[in-house]
């Protein structure tokens, strides 16, 4: 951090005074979790220094491609969703656009977990949907504790994670260049993907990493909605630690996800921001 | 020469606000014609209408005589070069340029010639590959160019392109324009606040002014023979005097008689007269057909820029003897000075320098509305 320090000079407008609060922050609640973490990740219960806990992990490859899988499932979805509700949002008139991105925020305003248990009561097998289809001769379907289900769960809590910005990508667009591309005789379809598409990408990026990482984090959606036959590894470090008290092993499963959640997006970004400043948010 | 550009009857509203009141305007081919008026005054929105952006309520338009009023913009054989610029921030100078070939599926070896062509034409040889955040305004400016004359329409719309450039450049550019024009002979569609540039461009101008066109005409006709108060007060400085046309050929102001070069108005019809600050002399109190008091005295280089105060009116008058404030002098005015319009809606509004405060005019131009 000191080489940086050199390295950089400080930026004109640097306050100590205003930074420090800041900096004591990030230094309380960021930076010294991540080292217990790795100190958690490395030692024994006596404290020692030890590898079994990585040792231990090819246990769970499974579960984290199960949730690696998951979760680019419900990205994709959140992302198809959500590009071209962006797109109609950002072109309609003042009022219905307000109306719509109310009713986009409204979900986040009640609690994650009500949210998601509140699906149970829709999709059980005595459920909303299955009274319904079972009074259309349908019978009852196996809606709950799929994986079917997880990821609809997913996509339900994070969808506004990913429509937000891009939405907000597609606000920022001139007007006068879509009039230009049109001008050029580029067809509608031809403008949005020679001039919307790459100049939404920062919002896409960002949109993808804030569903993203969540979905292979998350622990609750599944067992709820998943009845906890499917483990994700969210669902296992939680265990670690609420059940198991393995903290170590939970710590050493939690910072390989970590590791997992940088590789992906690096890799993503590698592949989206080929000159573009903006896109690299995350990595 | 055939019309390229016609419209006709065109009326466009926005929000019930009237933007264009009934146009009609016939534009020749190889021709530059500039749409000329204050901010809001319609000039933006014709030339939207011509690019398709806008779709007027009322009328048609025509492009080499047939209708266009139903083709969207990418259809129609018009491009346009927007006040700022509207270059692809994502795209470097090549793929900027390249894009309405690429559009159209042109050959990868063609596009690559004709940009190589064009980037020469604008003098930005061998930036093929800057980002266009890396550019010069004026730079931009000449991407803007050769974005939109790559496509060699037959009609290129100019939107204030020069108004974000400073004076120096803007010269230059009025210049470099008027030669691609010619070079290209392409007809031109250019649009501005600035009379000056209008005048020094221009084949023909349409001065335009609450949605309406006010005149048609050579630069000449425009400055000399304005149709009315507005045009004369619009294009150049002017004193513009109440008066009446005794009979052919002999006005009156003042109570006093001038002989004039102006015919064909009814016997002691009250019209509106147009003196240019430049014609008329500074003359002794007794040569003098009227006689006032300086009241301000402002040196301009090339010449004094004097108020007189002649019987209330305010005349501006330019001159190269030097005057001091408050002494009385003559004024003396040739006959072929006076300009006489018949009275209009804008008699009475403009012509006095009691107030004098044109800059500040020029200063809110510059803020041109895009609506």
């Amino acid at each position: 951090m000191n080489n940086a320090k050199i390295k950089n000079p400080k930026p004109k407008n640097y306050n100590p005074i205003i930074c420090t609060p800041y900096t004591v922050w990030s230094i309380i609640f960021i930076i010294v979790p991540l080292f217990m973490v790795a100190y958690y990740a490395f030692t024994d219960k006596t404290g020692a220094f030890t590898f079994d806990n990585i040792a231990e992990l090819p246990r769970y490859a499974k579960t984290f491609g199960i949730s690696l899988v998951y979760s680019v499932e419900a990205t994709i979805i959140c992302l198809i969703i959500a590009y071209p509700l962006a797109y109609f949002m950002s072109n309609m008139k003042a009022g219905p656009k307000r109306m719509l991105s109310m009713l986009i925020m409204l979900p986040m305003w009640m609690n994650f977990l009500i949210r998601t248990y509140s699906w149970i009561t829709i999709l059980a097998r005595t459920g909303i949907i299955n009274t319904l289809l079972e009074k259309i001769g349908i019978g009852p379907l196996k809606l709950i504790n799929t994986p079917g289900a997880i990821i609809l769960g997913m996509v339900y809590n994070f969808l506004p994670y990913m429509v937000l910005p891009i939405y907000t990508a597609m606000l920022k667009l001139d007007h006068s260049l879509l009039e230009a591309a049109d001008d050029l005789g580029a067809s509608p379809f031809m403008r949005l993907r020679k001039v919307i598409l790459p100049l939404s990408m920062p919002g896409v990026i960002s949109g993808i990493t804030m569903v993203f990482v969540p979905c292979v984090s998350t622990f609750y959606i599944s067992q709820k909605l998943g009845g906890g036959k499917t483990m994700l590894i969210g669902d296992v470090i939680e265990m670690q630690f609420q059940s198991a008290y393995n903290y170590n092993l939970g710590a050493a499963i939690s910072l390989i996800l970590m590791v997992l959640i940088l590789i992906s997006l690096a890799v993503m970004n590698h592949f989206a921001d080929k000159d573009d400043e903006e896109g690299g948010l995350i990595v | 020469m055939e019309n390229v550009v016609e419209l006709k009857n065109i009326s466009v509203t926005f929000d019930e606000e009237k933007v264009l009141d009934h146009i009609d305007l016939k534009i020749k081919d190889k021709e530059f014609v500039t749409l000329l008026g204050p901010s809001g005054c319609g000039k933006t929105t014709t030339l939207r209408v011509i690019a398709g952006f806008v779709r007027p309520d009322e009328g048609d338009v025509l492009f080499e005589g047939e209708s266009i009023s139903a083709l969207p913009p990418h259809k129609r054989q018009v491009n346009t070069i927007f006040q700022r610029y509207a270059l692809f921030p994502h795209l470097n100078v090549y793929e900027n340029i390249a894009f309405g070939l690429r559009v159209k599926k042109v050959p990868e070896k063609e596009i690559k010639q004709a940009v190589a062509d064009i980037l020469k034409l604008v003098n930005l040889s061998g930036y093929e590959k800057r980002n266009i955040s890396k550019l010069s305004g004026g730079q931009q400016q000449r991407v803007a160019i050769a974005r939109a004359i790559i496509n060699r329409p037959k009609v290129l719309l100019l939107d204030e392109p020069l108004a974000a450039l400073d004076l120096k450049l803007r010269k230059d550019m009025q210049v470099e324009l008027k030669n691609i024009q010619k070079s290209l002979g392409i007809t031109f569609i250019f649009v501005t606040h600035d009379q000056e540039e209008a005048l020094a461009m221009s084949d023909t101008v349409v001065v335009m002014n609450e949605g309406i066109i006010q005149q048609i005409g050579t630069p000449q006709d425009i400055y000399n023979e304005p149709e009315n108060a507005f045009v004369a007060d619009f294009i150049g400085e002017s004193n513009i005097l109440d008066g009446i046309m005794k009979k052919d050929f002999l006005a009156v102001i003042n109570g006093r008689e001038f002989e004039c070069l102006d015919s064909g108005f009814n016997p002691n019809e009250r019209v509106d007269i147009v003196i240019r600050p430049e014609d008329v002399d500074i003359v002794p109190l007794d040569k003098g057909m009227l006689e006032g008091e300086v009241t301000s005295v402002t040196f301009l280089g090339v010449h004094y820029e004097i108020i007189v105060d002649v019987c209330g009116f305010k005349w501006m008058i330019q001159t190269t003897d030097e005057n001091k404030v408050g002494e009385r002098v003559g004024l003396f005015i040739e006959p072929d000075a006076l300009h006489v319009m018949k009275k209009s809606k804008y008699s009475g509004m403009y012509g006095d320098y009691s107030t004098f405060s044109d800059e500040i005019e020029h200063l809110s131009d510059l803020e041109e509305d895009e609506e």
